[in-house]
């Protein structure tokens, strides 16, 4: 009876890093427009907080869907380490070209985790402030529901 | 189809031991996790129940039902309690996260009989949670 039941394991991290929304596809004045304050030239930053979540069959040797610490290995070396500290536009290469906004950090996060060999990634949620959060769960979940 | 969710908290504490590995697998898989005398969390748990609204209530089930059902089935079971040694549901299971959202699944799923239980999240600490659902619900 147990195989009717999805079980599914979150874990959140934290990073804080700066950005500036800024498109090269916009003029500067209608860059300040669309981004407000958030087209400071300087940039600004924010602690974001990265809620991945993975599934599985859980092991019955060790009650886990994941060991949490190779799930934090992962995470580790995939967003944080890259992200933490840093500046999203100048230190991380596709938002040279891409804005940062949170939307887009959601998909970039997702394409680097969906590739975790231990668990099936099901959604990337990341809360830019306590006020505002973003999930991204693949284009597939997209047809999924779309279907419906 | 509406989702109302109720939380509770509880504090348990567990230890994390497969007596079929030997005591330097189990400290390896499990590491602090698996100090003999246990440890503890304060858990949070979030039910969340899907169904119609009664037209004459307007609600899916009455939240003091509800409040009730989690105050007898899991405070009871779960708060203050070791959970290793002291619920039985658990027995022979290593009390993780998922394991433990599993087994409240299956205790309360038969106790809603208004609307239907969706899903069960319960939270380790703040950053560690796991949920278990229907397979094939959709879980936007």
């Amino acid at each position: 009876m147990n195989e009717e039941l999805k079980v599914v394991f979150g874990r959140r991290y934290h990073f804080a890093a700066s950005h500036r929304l800024h498109s090269a596809q916009l003029s500067d004045e209608q860059n300040c427009r669309v981004y407000g304050k958030c087209n400071n030239p300087y940039g600004h930053g924010h602690n974001y907080v990265v809620e991945v979540r993975v599934s599985g069959t859980v092991d019955p040797a060790t009650g886990m869907i994941v060991n949490l610490v190779d799930l934090d290995d992962f995470v580790q070396r995939e967003v944080l380490e890259p992200f933490d500290h840093k500046s999203l536009n100048e230190d991380v290469e596709v938002f040279r070209t891409t804005v940062p906004t949170t939307e887009n950090l959601c998909k970039e996060i997702y394409q680097r985790l969906k590739h975790f060999p231990l668990a099936k990634l099901e959604r990337v949620r990341i809360e830019e402030t306590s006020n505002n959060a973003f999930e991204y769960a693949g284009e597939e979940f997209r047809d999924r529901v779309a279907v419906r | 189809m509406v989702y109302l969710t109720r939380k509770i908290e509880f504090s348990a504490s567990h230890l994390y031991h497969n007596p079929a590995l030997n005591a330097e697998e189990n400290r390896r898989i499990f590491g602090k996790c698996n100090n003999p005398h246990g440890h503890g969390h304060n858990y949070t748990l979030e039910v969340t129940v899907a169904g119609e609204p009664d037209p004459v209530t307007g609600m899916v089930l009455d939240l003091k039902e509800l409040k009730a059902i989690l105050e007898r089935e899991i405070t009871e079971r779960m708060d203050h309690r070791f959970l290793n040694y002291e619920v039985p549901e658990l027995k022979g299971q290593i009390p993780t996260c998922e394991n433990i959202a599993r087994v409240i699944w299956w205790i309360l799923e038969p106790k809603i009989t208004q609307g239907r239980l969706y899903k069960v999240r319960l939270y380790e600490s703040a950053d560690i949670f796991a949920e278990c659902y229907r397979n094939g619900a959709s879980h936007a």
